[in-house]
């Protein structure tokens, strides 16, 4: 059974190991990508949703409302197909051959928007969290306003923005399986494929939720050691422990 | 009134308008001939969605209470198990747990002919009953993480308070301590039911025809992409006000301040 069980699971071609393993490098990459993204649009959402002109924040207020309200994988679809079909009228329309786009890419981009609404809600808490008199201290020095943003306000609003994001990190790690059902390859449909092919469904099944899990637990370390260095230097709070 | 007044800049009006001519735009050039046709299927899988939701969220709730209960106050042998089961259901996909309870248990039941043989085999045939359960489990995980703090957060006075006067644990439980942790946990446990709802189109993929596959079915025989989406996200967005404003009433049922 043991023998069994550890034959299915070598990294050698009659085993499944080294395909589950690519799974999960295709997976944390499509998540990385998806978390840059969402970081960049959460950054500038959340800027725009405070300091930004009435229009602006309207805009936000629906995109991050419409994002957080439709499931994954309805939007993951209409952008999907949505973005497609954008890119090959355009290419059209300019007399080039029409491209298949990549799930890879694709992946990466819808995930990247859906992470972005979530993101620029959590940025925005956190730099109201940031105590007014630091940033209007740099006002009145004459900083112009990407620079406050740059030395004063995202830095000091990082540390309370950290448990928000590794929160979102992890949902952007577990939000990559929802691919497998638009048949892009990452570690949840190559297990099933594997599973499928092997009949041994308990094994791959439980060995893919290992892999998940150690994810989840090194990133929750990792993200504890990055918030102690964030916090250096601050009076440890009731959330800092 | 005042609110409405203030509600209503111009540019919002702007906003508004523009808003409601893409929707025009979309009533009148893309493709509806087909949603009679699909009606009655769909509030068929409209139903199941939400009783899918419904059933998932109740017995996930029932369970996550006693986890978080043996979370905050339990003993080792109790806390230990169950933050073992929280931190697994959540560091792990809904999708890798749908499949897992569909296909493995799917795949291990009929080895067994007293599993075939019992009255519940009719139903461990179906997809739906594998549905319930994965969405009930990682619900009750998620939830019992929030219900953790929650029994934590009520003040040790009130307890303490309960105690003096004479109760019983068991009332102690049930007339303090629960409600003050249900009342703590409701801002959190509305959005988590929305995120549940967010997921339930999941089991679209183990052939469980909700909402979303109704979508799918449409795209498939009709070769209609981006109406079915549309619509179906419109849907989910009207359910997700639905469950946001239900829980605000809630909220407001309860007085804010105990005591």
């Amino acid at each position: 059974m043991v023998e069994q069980t550890l034959a299915l699971l070598a990294l050698e071609p009659p085993g499944w190991g080294g395909n589950l393993l690519r799974g999960l490098w295709a997976s944390l990459v499509i998540a990385g990508g998806a978390f840059g993204i969402g970081l960049v649009i959460g950054t500038f959402g959340a800027f725009g949703k405070l300091y930004g002109g009435p229009v602006a924040r309207d805009l936000l207020a629906v995109y991050t409302t419409v994002v957080r309200a439709v499931p994954e994988l309805v939007l993951i679809l209409i952008l999907y197909f949505a973005v497609t079909d954008a890119v090959n009228q355009l290419l059209v329309s300019f007399g080039y051959q029409r491209i298949q786009i990549s799930g890879f890419a694709a992946g990466i981009a819808v995930l990247g928007v859906v992470q972005g609404a979530y993101a620029t809600e959590v940025i925005r808490g956190a730099i109201l969290a940031v105590p007014p008199g630091q940033i209007e201290a740099a006002r009145a020095y004459g900083m112009p306003p990407g620079m406050t943003a740059r030395r004063v306000t995202l830095p000091l609003a990082l540390s309370s923005a950290i448990p928000g994001l590794a929160n979102l990190w992890l949902i952007a790690t577990k939000d990559t399986a929802l691919l497998a059902i638009v048949g892009f390859a990452e570690l949840t449909l190559t297990t099933r494929q594997a599973a499928g092919a092997t009949r041994a469904y308990f094994t791959f099944f439980l060995a893919a939720g290992a892999l998940y899990l150690l994810v989840t637990l090194v990133s929750g370390w990792g993200f504890r050691l990055l918030e102690r260095r964030a916090r250096r230097g601050l009076p440890s709070a009731g959330g800092a422990r | 009134m005042t609110g409405l007044r203030a509600w209503a800049q111009p540019h919002r009006l702007v906003l508004l308008a523009l808003a409601a001519g893409i929707v025009g735009l979309c009533a009148l050039t893309l493709r509806w001939d087909w949603v009679p046709r699909y009606l009655p299927l769909a509030a068929e899988g409209l139903w199941r969605t939400l009783w899918l939701l419904a059933l998932s969220c109740t017995f996930g709730f029932l369970i996550a209470v006693p986890l978080g209960l043996a979370q905050a106050a339990g003993p080792w042998w109790l806390a230990a198990p169950a933050r073992a089961f929280c931190t697994v259901i959540r560091g792990t996909p809904l999708l890798l747990q749908i499949w897992l309870l569909y296909y493995g248990l799917g795949s291990l039941f009929p080895q067994f002919p007293w599993i075939r043989e019992s009255d519940l085999w009719p139903y461990l045939r179906q997809a739906w009953p594998y549905a319930l359960l994965a969405l009930t489990l990682s619900f009750a995980g998620y939830e019992g993480e929030v219900m953790r703090g929650a029994f934590r957060g009520v003040p040790q006075g009130q307890l303490e308070a309960a105690r003096a006067m004479g109760m019983p644990r068991g009332t102690i439980f049930r007339r303090i301590w629960l409600p003050q942790a249900i009342h703590r946990a409701l801002p959190t446990l509305g959005g988590e039911t929305v995120l549940q709802l967010k997921a339930t189109p999941l089991v679209a993929t183990i052939t469980v025809i909700d909402i979303y596959a109704v979508a799918g079915r449409v795209r498939q025989d009709t070769f209609i992409v981006y109406e079915p989406l549309l619509l179906l996200a419109v849907v989910y967005m009207a359910i997700t006000g639905a469950i946001v404003l239900a829980f605000r009433w809630l909220e407001r049922r309860v007085p804010s301040r105990p005591g």
